[in-house]
């Protein structure tokens, strides 16, 4: 098949970036859309040009490192899937396909397609974790966990850190991997000792990144390879608003 | 001792595998209680590299600075959480023994040994089994999701043919639930100031200083910038060398950049033949394809895998003339069934993987290109219902469908086997120290505990064994006779290495050729998959030794890298990878050719059962089975570096075993 491509084309962080278009002739349609990518970029190289930049790594949907914006939806308009699963039956012979990276102030772009999700990375440290030294752990099954708190846990633990969410939003908030990251420690009784302290230090530095507010569009929800709820919103409010509740009264 | 650590090589006494003293199952607790300790006091002022940030390196990382280590985590991706151990899908093995279904340390240890083929230390795994117990513990109070039965407790399932259930899970996410521990654990030290984490940094070479392991080189990927980094020791957590095939379920960054710069610096390379190909893998649909996709091969719990009996057959569903329904029962062949009644689709992973290949050779093979054979749920669905097999493997049969457009609970799955793993790596001892002194090498960068054949749910089990509870406690005793701090970046050595890292950048970047570094990575991957994949003989390992000069020739001539060493510039990253995986491939070759027996996962044509052998007369094992050769190759092959083109220098350790007794695979 032959597509027209319309690529964000950016040097490095501080240049102003433009669309650049180019000719993608022959892509078999079994090829992922990265692999479409590759067979332009291959052909971009021996014309000696510089290749378009994009994050990706292990191509099968876990590591989240892919984060492709095509045609205005962040990993497709397609449910439940990352860049990389994209494959190339998805499109028509002809298409014009738009590629931008995940948009935010608070993702800055790297070059070409790819950006800046250290963010996250920060927000997991003020609190997105369970403060258990190695060694000090109690016997795996001292503490039984029902199915039903199990598994509303691991659906939210699902989440593979893309920033989807954060790019289809726009406010570009980044609640809906805040909320999972909540849900998946705070549901858990391991998780139950630090749970007000993560929460209020979830919620802070998010808000210290630069990520916006939500306002209930759920788009968010839409885009998530993982499809994780937009209840753990609802939920992170919840939970914020009780420990928001008892730090005022324990000053 | 159990283990005389003697070595038999052209420079004998090298290798000096450190085992403690006494009984097998005393050693690891007579070596706590004997190693030597850092008051915490004087811990902080040791600083300590970790390169990796998967389960080994982050566990490693978040561990070491709880205990008060300075410690600098590098890793090649934008964050810590993404590295490939994330792609995990099976599980975690662990000698719980919570179903009661008679499951002891003994046991995993047993199994694993086995697993194997009787090619790994026998002290080295069982400590693994060992601290299998306390992973799960620390992974669950971290919150790792595993999957529960409705009283609370944890579920456990029987993975890869064991005969236990001691297999811990997350949906097919376990991989990536474990890493996210791991890497929340990470997080939490580096807001606590202990670790010191560079995403998007790739390590160019490995600095020593008066022979021991002291620093590292590194390239800033956004920047471009060279920095030298020292410490007091540093530690590898690389990950395997997959990629070598370029064709592999590993993530497209994955390399073996680290490690061969630690080779090249004088570490030793073991057994890089032992390569794990993965039955269960999606197959290759075309020319253009960059990475294979593996399914879990829980997979074969239910599914049933064949081929037509008849080459023309399937030739006719090759070329879509027929479909796997059109087939009758009687005219398909179920060929692990037929050869391994009582393993039946649950063979071990390299028996499956080989009989695929066979089966494909013999002009059996349904996919389009020939490489591939059916795993079909029909039965499993007409038994269990679709509502039962979507509970199991809902998640695997989307994967399938989103890859290759096919709904497998209408038509059979296509499989075919691939690269997943491999069990060599850098040589280390008891304590995983490299050769190299002040050098520790973790999880599947190095060689150590699963032989020439890694069981299923048991790489995490390394990695996170390594990294929570080994190295935090055999590193001190190398530290304790190191001055923290003695060695800076000031020293010559680090100005010297940077001056060769930077050379090499100028050099690639003036060649200005006319071919890409993929079609490089391509040509050598293929040949490699071809010459030392799942069947190897002398004359295809000695082709592959001729033409691997002559790829690195043309790759040194005629390799084409735009853009500058100044910011980002991925093609630069890939032609340093792509350069030490065509020196690698040697060494790969070296030691396949060097092997002259089939254990695990290195199967030499030559060495196979023959009806003429006593085995398969006495209905023993089958004609075609892996001949191991006991005698003369119960030993690590151990490769010291010596000039691109030139033969390694081969030391051995002898492998002693005086808790298990060497017996012959039996699958029948």
């Amino acid at each position: 098949m032959n597509l027209t491509l319309k690529v964000w084309r950016q040097a490095h962080a501080n240049d102003t970036g433009s669309i650049q278009t180019y000719d993608a002739k022959d892509i078999p349609e079994e090829a992922s859309f990265l692999e479409m990518l590759d067979i332009v970029n291959e052909r971009i190289i021996l014309d000696g040009h510089d290749p378009i930049h994009f994050d990706h790594d292990c191509r099968e949907g876990i590591c989240g490192m892919c984060s492709l914006t095509i045609n205005g939806v962040p990993h497709s308009k397609e449910k439940g899937i990352t860049t990389c699963q994209v494959h190339m039956r998805k499109f028509r012979d002809g298409d014009t396909i738009w590629i931008e990276p995940f948009r935010a102030k608070a993702f800055p772009i790297v070059k070409d397609l790819m950006v800046d999700r250290s963010a996250f990375d920060r927000i997991i440290a003020a609190g997105g974790y369970i403060d258990v030294r190695t060694g000090s752990a109690p016997d795996a099954n001292a503490v039984p966990i029902g199915k039903h708190d199990a598994d509303a846990s691991f659906d939210s633990a699902a989440c593979i850190g893309c920033g989807a969410c954060v790019a289809a939003c726009k406010n570009a908030s980044a609640m809906l991997f805040v909320g999972a990251k909540a849900n998946h420690l705070n549901r858990l009784p391991q998780g139950h000792p630090e749970k007000d302290k993560r929460t209020l230090a979830l919620v802070r530095q998010m808000d210290a990144e630069g990520f916006g507010n939500c306002t209930n569009q759920y788009e968010c929800e839409a885009v998530c390879p993982k499809e994780i709820s937009a209840d753990v919103i609802a939920k992170l409010n919840r939970d914020y608003t009780a420990a928001a509740a008892r730090e005022a009264v324990a000053d | 001792m159990a283990y005389d650590g003697s070595t038999t090589g052209s420079l004998a006494g090298t290798l000096e595998s450190s085992i403690p003293d006494g009984p097998l199952a005393d050693k690891w607790t007579n070596f706590k209680s004997t190693a030597k300790l850092i008051n915490p006091a004087n811990k902080r002022k040791y600083t300590i590299i970790v390169v990796g940030s998967g389960l080994a390196g982050g566990s490693a990382a978040a561990t070491l600075s709880e205990l008060g280590y300075q410690v600098k985590c590098f890793c090649y991706q934008d964050s810590p959480r993404r590295a490939h151990s994330i792609a995990a899908q099976g599980g975690i093995n662990a000698a719980k023994n919570y179903q009661n279904d008679g499951d002891s340390v003994w046991r995993l240890f047993y199994d694993t040994i086995k697993g194997g083929d009787f090619r790994s230390r026998e002290a080295n795994v069982h400590r693994l089994a060992e601290v299998s117990v306390n992973i799960i513990d620390q992974c669950v109070a971290q919150g790792v999701p595993f999957a529960r039965e409705y009283g609370g407790l944890l579920d456990n399932r029987s993975f890869g043919g064991a005969q236990v259930s001691r297999t811990f899970y997350a949906r097919g996410q376990t991989g990536q639930q474990l890493l996210i521990g791991a890497y929340q654990a990470l997080e939490k030290e580096i807001a606590k100031g202990g670790v010191t984490m560079y995403p998007r940094t790739e390590m160019l070479d490995l600095v020593k200083v008066d022979g021991h392991a002291k620093g590292i080189i590194t390239r800033d990927l956004r920047t471009g910038e060279i920095e030298s980094h020292a410490a007091d020791c540093v530690i590898l957590a690389t990950g395997g060398y997959g990629n070598v095939f370029f064709l592999s379920t590993n993530a497209m960054g994955c390399n073996v950049m680290a490690a061969f710069r630690a080779h090249k610096r004088g570490a030793y390379m073991a057994n890089p033949c032992y390569t794990q190909i993965h039955p269960t893998c999606i197959p290759v649909s075309g020319d253009y394809q960059s990475k294979l996709t593996l399914m879990s091969e829980s997979l074969r719990n239910d599914g049933r895998i064949w081929a037509p009996k008849d080459a023309e057959v399937a030739k006719k569903i090759r070329e879509g003339e027929l479909t796997a329904k059109d087939v009758a029962e009687e005219d398909r062949d179920y060929y692990l069934e037929r050869k391994y009644p009582s393993f039946g689709n649950l063979a071990p992973r390299d028996i499956s993987s080989r009989s695929a290949k066979e089966v494909c050779d013999e002009g059996r093979g349904v996919a389009k290109t020939g490489l591939g054979v059916f795993l079909d749920f029909s039965d499993a669905i007409a038994r269990l219902g679709e509502d039962t097999i979507r509970a199991r493997y809902g998640n695997l049969f989307q994967m399938y469908e989103k890859i290759t457009g096919d709904n497998p609970y209408k038509t059979p799955m296509m499989i075919y086997p691939a690269v997943h793993y491999t069990m060599g790596g850098l040589w280390v001892d008891y304590n995983l120290q490299s050769n190299v002194k002040g050098l520790h090498v973790l999880g599947e960068a190095n060689f150590s505990d699963h032989g020439a054949n890694r069981l299923g749910a048991s790489a995490l089990m390394q990695g996170l064994a390594d990294g929570y509870f080994v190295i935090p406690a055999t590193l001190p005793d190398y530290l304790v006779d190191q001055t923290p701090g003695a060695v800076t970046v000031d020293a010559p050595e680090f100005a010297e290495a940077e001056a060769q890292v930077k050379e090499r950048i100028e050099k690639l970047l003036s060649i200005k050729g006319t071919k890409t570094v993929d079609s490089f990575h391509r040509e050598l991957g293929l040949l490699i998959w071809d010459k030392c994949g799942m069947a190897r003989t002398r004359e295809g390992l000695e082709e592959a030794l001729k033409r691997i000069p002559e790829i690195r020739k043309d790759f040194w001539e005629n390799v084409k890298i735009p853009g500058t060493a100044d910011g980002v510039n991925m093609e630069l990253e890939k032609a340093g990878r792509v350069a030490d995986f065509i020196d690698f491939a040697e060494v790969l070759c070296h030691d396949a050719l060097n092997r002259e027996e089939s254990c695990g996962g290195h199967f030499r044509e030559e060495y196979q059962f023959t009806k003429d052998d006593e085995a398969v007369q006495s209905g023993f094992t089958n004609e075609g089975e892996a001949k191991r050769r006991d005698d003369e190759f119960a030993y690590v092959a151990a490769w010291e570096y010596t000039e691109p083109g030139e033969e390694p220098i081969l030391h051995k350790e002898k492998l002693v075993f005086e808790n298990v007794k060497l017996s012959v695979r039996s699958y029948k």
